[in-house]
């Protein structure tokens, strides 16, 4: 009588029950965010006095890495302008400068610097970003040279004796292809992926902290800021020197850290008044304290 | 027409019943048309974001290139389809016995206030979403595995949390299939004599044979398309496994990875996997079917 589509429906009703019960545990707060960050807006709004003339619609999109803080810096902008609204996705730098290009979007989001191919678009840099060399807390090697680094990476040591530290296996943690930490690591190093050795891939830079904090023998690359911030809540992570340069935003502020790359916005020929107050907006000292809170060095004016 | 249908219409006025009747006939026949719409244009849309990748880079060398570096033009496939058949098979492997044998307690074993209980846990088990399984098994799971192999990311970690997953898909499938077994057969069991594990093992469990297969299909369907576990724990290295503790990448996760990146012949790659694991569970779905059916025949 009750066959086994009962069966599975019967399944899918109760899975469906918690589901919907998960979904409003998740969906209360975020309701329940959207009439205060209205107060914020208005009270804002009444500490600027210049009433504004702009008014209108942008779209941003493209990298993930740039769109969280281009999202915090929309908002404040947004508040200041009551006439403005900013729409911010992320796909990826590649969509970013796609996007800008065939006039999708009016901006577009970059973590790294256009290529030669590019240069029929304009960047503007509105912040800097390191990528450093993690291991475990544990680990004992104090520093890698270039030449160690890519050794480790490509297989030629495989166990932390061979340089200077405890007798333990090497887990090299890399990302996937196409992430903006990849290029400007495998750029530095001289090197080409299809060499690069693997232990693990990783998505994104949590992902990353995670399995080398997880593993005594590991060895990664991140951005400073992230890996700082989780230095910063106790993750049992350090920060290799890269060339004798200690990995910190400070240094990478300076502009003695040799491992960096631009967050960039990236536009195409003529600007609008509105998408040029924006991009002017993300470049000023007004939004340092936001670049800071995402854990990006802002740049020096 | 059910017999009770006449007694509850002729409450409230024909007129409007019957006007009501037509407009939700209209309604729920556009629900299905949009339901079965969707369907067609997902599998539309796959087919055409995957044929420039058929045709450029050819079905051949997703076999013959030597690894996947798609942005150094080598496009080799086949260790993620691999590591996809390992950890979701391997997955049930586990599951399926132990999600069969929660059904059998929970209908001849447990005392009832136990069996009602543990139902409710298996439930709130198959509610968790995938993500927090997946960071559970990256800051627990995997560095216990590690500290016999590397990071402990490989494909052991991947289907054991995979398991973890479908278990409570095949627990409650079973003992739902098991408590549908009529009472008739139960009770003549009880009446020979028999002892409590002969009547669930050779008379309910046969008796409940489709449901059970049909939860482990259902259950093999979610462990195919799980994403996000196993993107955090299977170590994503697209390289043919050499053990269960290597590395490995399943098609969804490669999806995951790299379609924020992806472009033009890459992409469209990606798109071809997503149809080769639509490809792979609509045949389960058949297989499902057809073994359900030719159950019944017999």
């Amino acid at each position: 009588m009750f066959g086994p589509q009962a069966v599975v429906a019967e399944h899918f009703r109760t899975v469906s029950k918690t589901l919907i019960w998960i979904l409003l545990c998740i969906l209360a707060p975020a309701v329940g965010c959207t009439p205060r960050t209205k107060v914020m807006h208005d009270h804002q709004e009444s500490t600027t006095q210049p009433a504004s003339v702009l008014s209108g619609r942008l779209t941003v999109t493209g990298s993930s890495t740039v769109a969280p803080l281009v999202a915090e810096i929309a908002k404040r902008f947004e508040a200041r302008h009551a006439g403005v609204r900013i729409d911010v996705q992320t796909g990826g730098s590649g969509k970013g400068i796609a996007d800008a290009r065939n006039g999708v979007a009016d901006i577009g989001m970059a973590s790294r610097r256009l290529k030669a191919g590019e240069r029929d678009l304009v960047a503007h840099q509105i912040a800097a970003d390191g990528v450093g060399l993690i291991v475990h807390r544990d680990n004992r090697v104090a520093e890698l040279t270039a030449a160690e680094v890519v050794d480790v990476f490509t297989d030629r040591s495989n166990n932390w004796q061979e340089v200077r530290g405890l007798d333990l296996p090497i887990t090299v943690v890399h990302k996937a292809e196409g992430r903006a930490t990849l290029e400007v690591f495998l750029n530095h190093f001289s090197l080409a992926n299809p060499q690069v050795r693997a232990d693990v891939i990783v998505g994104d830079n949590q992902h990353g902290i995670k399995t080398v904090a997880g593993t005594p023998g590991a060895i990664g690359y991140v951005s400073i800021g992230a890996a700082e911030a989780a230095i910063a809540g106790g993750v049992p992570i350090r920060l290799l020197p890269i060339d004798g340069v200690a990995a910190t935003s400070a240094q990478v502020a300076a502009g003695a850290y040799p491992l960096t790359r631009p967050l960039n916005l990236v536009t195409a020929g003529g600007l609008s008044p509105l998408a040029r107050a924006f991009v002017t907006f993300c470049q000023s000292e007004d939004v340092h304290d936001t670049v800071v809170s995402q854990h990006f060095v802002p740049l020096a004016n | 027409m059910t017999p009770s249908f006449p007694s509850i219409s002729s409450r409230s006025q024909t007129s409007r019943c019957g006007s009501a009747d037509a407009w939700l006939s209209v309604v729920t026949r556009s629900c299905a048309g949009l339901v079965a719409s969707a369907l067609f244009l997902v599998v539309g849309f796959l087919v055409r974001e995957s044929i420039p990748a058929l045709r450029e880079i050819g079905i051949a060398r997703f076999f013959s290139d030597p690894s996947w570096h798609p942005l150094s033009g080598q496009f080799r496939v086949v260790p993620m389809v691999l590591a996809t058949a390992i950890t979701s098979i391997g997955a049930l492997l586990i599951a399926g016995p132990l999600g069969i044998a929660s059904g059998i307690f929970v209908r001849f074993y447990a005392p009832r206030i136990l069996s009602t209980w543990y139902q409710r846990l298996v439930e709130l088990l198959a509610g968790i979403p995938s993500v927090v399984f997946g960071l559970w098994g990256l800051v627990v799971l995997a560095p216990i595995v590690g500290r016999w192999s590397g990071s402990g990311q490989n494909l052991l970690t991947a289907t054991l949390v995979l398991a973890i997953m479908v278990l409570p898909t095949v627990a409650l499938t079973s003992a739902s299939a098991l408590r549908s077994v009529s009472l008739d057969l139960i009770t003549s069991g009880a009446a020979l004599g028999l002892p409590r594990w002969s009547i669930a093992a050779r008379i309910a469990l046969p008796a409940a044979r489709r449901g059970i297969q049909a939860g482990i299909m259902l259950a093999l369907a979610r462990a195919l398309g799980e994403t996000m576990a196993v993107l955090m724990l299977a170590g994503n290295v697209a390289e043919m496994p050499t053990s269960l503790v290597s590395p490995g990448r399943t098609l969804t996760a490669n999806i995951a990875l790299e379609m924020g990146y992806a472009t033009s012949a890459h992409r469209s790659t990606l798109f071809v996997s997503g149809l080769v694991l639509l490809a792979a569970v609509t045949l389960l779905a058949i297989l499902a079917e057809f073994t359900g059916g030719r159950r019944n025949a017999a």
